[in-house]
């Protein structure tokens, strides 16, 4: 413990460490794991991940967490892939998903900074909502095809920039910017004031409320794009992702690189260390073999344990705890 | 009375606008949405689906209610601990696995499986119980991941063992009846869960373990310094929650007699919204099994109902979501806004109009006029003593006096320079009355009616009352006993100043001017209290007769001394001694000539006076207004009132200087001097009374069989004295 709180030891440094050993330990032990086209099926495997945890360690820095981002992903992208199979125009259906998302967002951070919901219940909330919305209402079938008057989705799926993917540049630009967005604007600062402390930051004059919603709002469009990158790349959207592992995958990645879930800690630089380590490892249990359902296992079990060091390296605050946080 | 002041009057006293506020500070209250929240749903289903009520269809729905109420039950003590359990549809999904494995490839009777499911959920509930009880994780992320560890595991052992099971050819009678059977027209699974509620209700509302979940829940930090062992209650909590799951799946399994891939999913999010819906809140510390209870029967007919109205994949996550969300938002709004709420609305104002022909003016001439002699009373522990409201001397002239830190100081005659604490009782001790045999009884504020022996032992009397049939209050609890008097019998005769008011928001009840107060009385010899008669603006000061026939009784906001007969033939009856005052009264005490001295805690004003004759302007008032420009009573100047037993006032003391005795509450009369008390005063102060017997003291005067004699013979022996005097004076001036 003392070692770890000394700073010569973070968990990111450990994450780091960790990943650079396994990394290592699958190039000696697994056949063609460091095959140039295996090392980009990495990348191209994590950074849709990687781009929702972008989302995910933007609200988590404020102290939040946003469970519906992976609804909003599928949902949102299904809705807008399906009006354009029924013939709305592309633009047309872009833009009335857009203001859907935002709505969405919007209602999030109302029931989170107005309504004092635990972001947990409002977003678990919302998810549901989302998906049940959208499936009885304006989808028919679990999986949305994209449509050939959509073509252009599909050419930004197969763009190259500088021989990367575009899911992989995209992962980029999104860790990148929120970046820039966190370390040097007024609202970036502001998120990690809110984080560290709720009420603090509120009594300094800091518009806490409108800021959450601020932080849904751009939860819910990163998700959004993550569902568009997707769709480019698998040429259709299923929607039974969102019973899927992704979102606690999400969280995982946002805890293991070590972002605190009490708030005010860490940045984009933890959300991509531990994207990393989560592809690693995924790709190499892909190239052993192991079914996915033994996955899921090994991965909650891994969310287990990080979920337990986080709660000792980063032990909740009960002067600033609200009651009902849970 | 001009026509509109009758009119408020008929609406303000004649409809009993005070109940709202009463309604509102039940616990009860609290279950009013969710009752009707399902009596919407189920009358919307009910209408919308044809044979909804058929006997056949309701059986079908019990069947499944049972599962799914076991479920809930589990997760409500969880969240009243102030936890949440997500895993339960996975648990419930290795508990259904656990069952069909036992009953179809093991062979197991039935009661084995059984312990089987139970053991499993148990397991399942006590890792969570570590993680978060123990390690003190977060209660929701935890069950979130352990929900998918569970659900991987189960995905893993159907893939493993699922063949196997479909092709078992074990045929299990009892597992079937247990699954389909009936007892007596219901299915088995809803007695058995009607069963385990009334365990869980009973473990919750009458069990040591229950009231621990509840504190924990409430306030997590409280219950870990009141002793209450935090953490294992929270493990404890896990551990019943994955029973409950662990039971409802064995149910689940002897319905199905099998068990699939989608067994279990989703079942989280219903038996969240359910608990919720419920009206159990998140956080903790409210909740109950019948709000679970509501909740699951609410939730499980709208999901069935939506499947039976043919609407599509989705729609039940969607309304799902949605109620969940409203009814988040609505618990939570509730518990922040409700004291808000209720502030707002329980002061209910009623007229009342008092005549103000008499003043308190001091040279207005009048009975009342008052003067000037109190500030000349020397102080008693001045800056030591806080709010001593009333005092009592001992037969060895030591005097007493309760103070506002909950304690009796006693300080010691002649000079009363030392003190100490003679009894402490924790509340703060308002009126005093001397027994026979030396003990002190008194009325402490929001506890009730303590007994005080000489060595200062502190015994509990009373702390309730008969309850009466049509209060909404519970009015057997003594919200502020205010001052007692002890009969010939030993009899404890004392008030309990209003049923709507704690005792430190005793002003609150001035501007209601609601006539709620009582006069009660305790009786050694059963141990038993009872009100003999209620109806009285603020009972206050009580004091026996000097006959010891009747009780004196002040009535503070109605300004006026009432006489209730304990014997004769007026036995049970109040008449009105002295009525419209211009002073609020306080305690009463006998004085040595015969009389009694009355406190006045403040005078009345033309303002306030107006104020109580329009109810619907101090109603605004206490809507609008921070409390803080409120009207209220003039308490800064009060005074002792001496009256005698006819009721004519035959003196007054005052403080004009407001320096020594602004407020009096109290006073005692012993051996020739006056000792005042005051409840917002810093001293108690000691007046020589002028002429006055200096022998007297209110224990013979209460307790010495010879009272007469010493009464009489007070006199003859300062006649004798004086005698002496002048017999022995020439003799000196010889």
């Amino acid at each position: 413990m003392s070692v770890l709180k000394s700073g010569t030891l973070s968990q990111e440094r450990i994450v780091f460490l960790f990943a650079i050993v396994l990394f290592a330990a699958y190039a000696v032990l697994l056949d063609g794991f460091l095959a140039p086209n295996n090392l980009m099926a990495i990348l191209r495997s994590v950074s849709v991940l990687g781009i929702l945890a972008v989302g995910m360690g933007i609200v988590v820095v404020g102290r939040g967490i946003d469970l519906s981002m992976v609804a909003v992903m599928a949902m949102a992208t299904a809705w807008q892939l399906a009006m354009i199979n029924a013939g709305t125009s592309p633009f047309l259906a872009t833009v009335i998903v857009f203001a859907g998302v935002v709505a969405v967002g919007i209602i999030n951070g109302l029931l989170i900074a107005y309504a004092e919901v635990p972001a947990v219940f409002a977003t678990l909330a919302t998810a549901s909502f989302v998906f049940g919305l959208v499936r009885s209402r304006f989808i028919v079938q679990d999986a949305v095809p994209v449509p050939p008057s959509a073509s252009f989705i599909l050419e930004f799926g197969q763009a190259r920039l500088a021989h990367m993917p575009i899911e992989v540049v995209m992962f980029a630009i999104a860790a990148f910017l929120s970046f820039l967005v966190l370390r040097f604007t007024k609202f970036g600062r502001y998120v990690y004031y809110m984080g560290d402390n709720y009420q603090a930051a509120r009594t300094m004059g800091i518009p806490v409320r409108p800021m959450i919603i601020g932080q849904y709002v751009v939860s819910a469009l990163v998700a959004w794009l993550a569902g568009l990158i997707t769709a480019a790349g698998l040429q259709s959207i299923n929607t039974r992702v969102v019973n899927s592992t992704l979102l606690y995958d999400v969280i995982l990645v946002v805890v293991i690189g070590g972002i605190g879930l009490s708030g005010g800690k860490g940045g984009m630089r933890n959300v991509v260390i531990g994207a990393l380590l989560i592809g690693i490892m995924l790709n190499g249990m892909t190239i052993l073999d192991l079914p996915n359902i033994y996955q899921n296992l090994i991965k909650a079990t891994i969310l287990l344990v990080a979920l337990v060091i986080d709660s000792r390296l980063n032990p909740r605050d009960e002067q600033v705890g609200q009651q009902g946080d849970i | 009375m001009r026509l509109p002041e009758s009119l408020s009057r008929l609406i303000y006293n004649a409809i009993p606008s005070h109940l709202v506020g009463e309604i509102l500070t039940k616990r009860w209250v609290d279950n009013l949405v969710p009752f009707l929240l399902l009596s919407a749903v189920i009358a919307i289903f009910g209408t919308a689906i044809n044979g909804f009520f058929a006997p056949a269809s309701l059986l079908d729905t019990t069947r499944q209610l049972g599962e799914f109420l076991i479920v809930v039950i589990g997760l409500t003590i969880v969240m009243l601990g102030g936890g949440i359990d997500l895993s339960v549809g996975s648990i419930y999904a290795l508990s259904v696995f656990m069952s069909v494995l036992g009953i179809y490839l093991w062979e197991l009777p039935v009661s084995l499986a059984l312990v089987l499911a139970i053991a499993t959920g148990g397991l399942c509930g006590a890792f969570n119980g570590i993680l978060i009880g123990y390690l003190r994780l977060r209660a929701f992320l935890t069950t979130l991941v352990t929900l998918i560890m569970g659900r991987s595991l189960y995905d893993i052992l159907i893939i493993v063992w699922g063949k196997q099971l479909q092709m078992s050819p074990v045929l299990n009678d009892q597992f079937d009846y247990i699954g389909t059977g009936s007892l007596g027209g219901l299915p088995v699974s809803i007695l058995i869960a009607g069963v385990f509620a009334l365990l869980a209700h009973v473990l919750l509302s009458r069990s040591r373990l229950g009231w621990h979940i509840s504190a924990v829940g409430g306030s997590r930090r409280s219950a870990y310094n009141a002793g209450i062992p935090v953490r294992r209650t929270v493990f404890l909590t896990y551990v019943i929650s994955g029973l409950s799951a662990g039971i409802a799946g064995f149910l689940f399994a002897a319905r199905l007699s099998g068990a699939g891939p989608g067994t279990g999913a989703g079942l989280e999010l219903a038996a969240l919204t359910a608990a919720v819906v419920g009206g159990n809140s998140l956080g903790g510390g409210r909740g109950s099994i019948a709000k679970g209870l509501m909740g699951a029967i609410a939730v499980l007919t709208m999901t069935n109902g939506l499947i039976r109205l043919g609407y599509g994949t989705g729609s039940n996550q969607l309304v799902l979501g949605f109620m969940l969300a409203f009814a988040v938002v609505l618990d939570i709004r509730w518990a922040k806004n409700r004291h808000k709420v209720l502030a707002e609305v329980y002061v209910a104002p009623v007229h009342h109009r008092m005549s103000g022909e008499e003043s308190a003016l001091p040279n207005g001439g009048g009975a009342y006029a008052l003067n000037d002699r109190l500030s000349e009373a020397s102080p008693i522990a001045l800056g030591e003593v806080e709010g001593p409201e009333d005092v009592i001397l001992d037969e060895d002239g030591n005097l007493y006096a309760g103070t506002r830190h909950g304690e009796i100081v006693r300080w010691f005659a002649p000079d009363y320079k030392r003190s100490e604490v003679f009894a402490h009782i924790g509340g703060f001790p308002l009126g005093l009355a001397m027994d026979r045999d030396g003990s002190i009884k008194t009325c402490v504020g929001a506890m009730g009616l303590y007994s005080i022996a000489r060595d200062g032992e502190v015994t509990r009397l009373s702390t309730e009352t008969n309850r009466s049939w049509l209060s909404v209050v519970d009015d057997a609890r003594l919200r502020d006993p205010n001052d007692c008097d002890i009969g010939p019998d030993g009899r404890v005769w004392f008030t309990d100043s209003t049923t709507r008011y704690d005792a430190h928001d005793w002003v609150l009840d001035s501007i209601e001017s609601r006539p709620t107060g009582r006069l009660l009385v305790y009786d050694p010899k059963t141990g038993r209290t009872k009100t003999v008669h209620d109806g009285l603006r603020y009972a206050n000061g009580v004091c026996l007769a000097h006959d010891g026939r009747s009780i004196l009784i002040a009535e503070s906001w109605a300004c006026s001394v009432h006489r209730y007969w304990i014997e004769g033939p007026k036995a049970g009856t109040m008449e009105c001694l002295i009525a419209d005052m211009p002073g609020y009264p306080d305690n009463i005490n006998r004085a040595s000539d015969g009389g009694y001295w009355m406190a006045w805690l403040g005078v009345r004003t033309p303002t306030f006076d107006l104020s109580l004759r329009h109810p619907g302007f101090r109603k605004r008032m206490t809507r609008r207004l921070p409390g803080d420009d409120w009207l209220f009573p003039n308490i800064n100047s009060g005074g002792v009132i001496k009256f005698d037993e006819t009721g004519r006032i035959v003196g007054t003391l005052g403080d004009l200087t407001g320096n020594n005795h602004p407020m009096v509450t109290s006073m005692r009369e012993h051996k020739g001097e006056l000792f005042i008390g005051g409840i917002l005063n810093n001293r108690i102060g000691r007046y020589k009374i002028p002429g006055a017997d200096p022998d007297w003291t209110s224990w013979k005067s209460y307790w010495s069989s010879t009272t007469e004699t010493v009464a009489e013979g007070g006199p003859s022996q300062a006649a004798r004295r004086r005698e002496s005097a002048e017999t022995t004076l020439p003799e000196g001036r010889a």
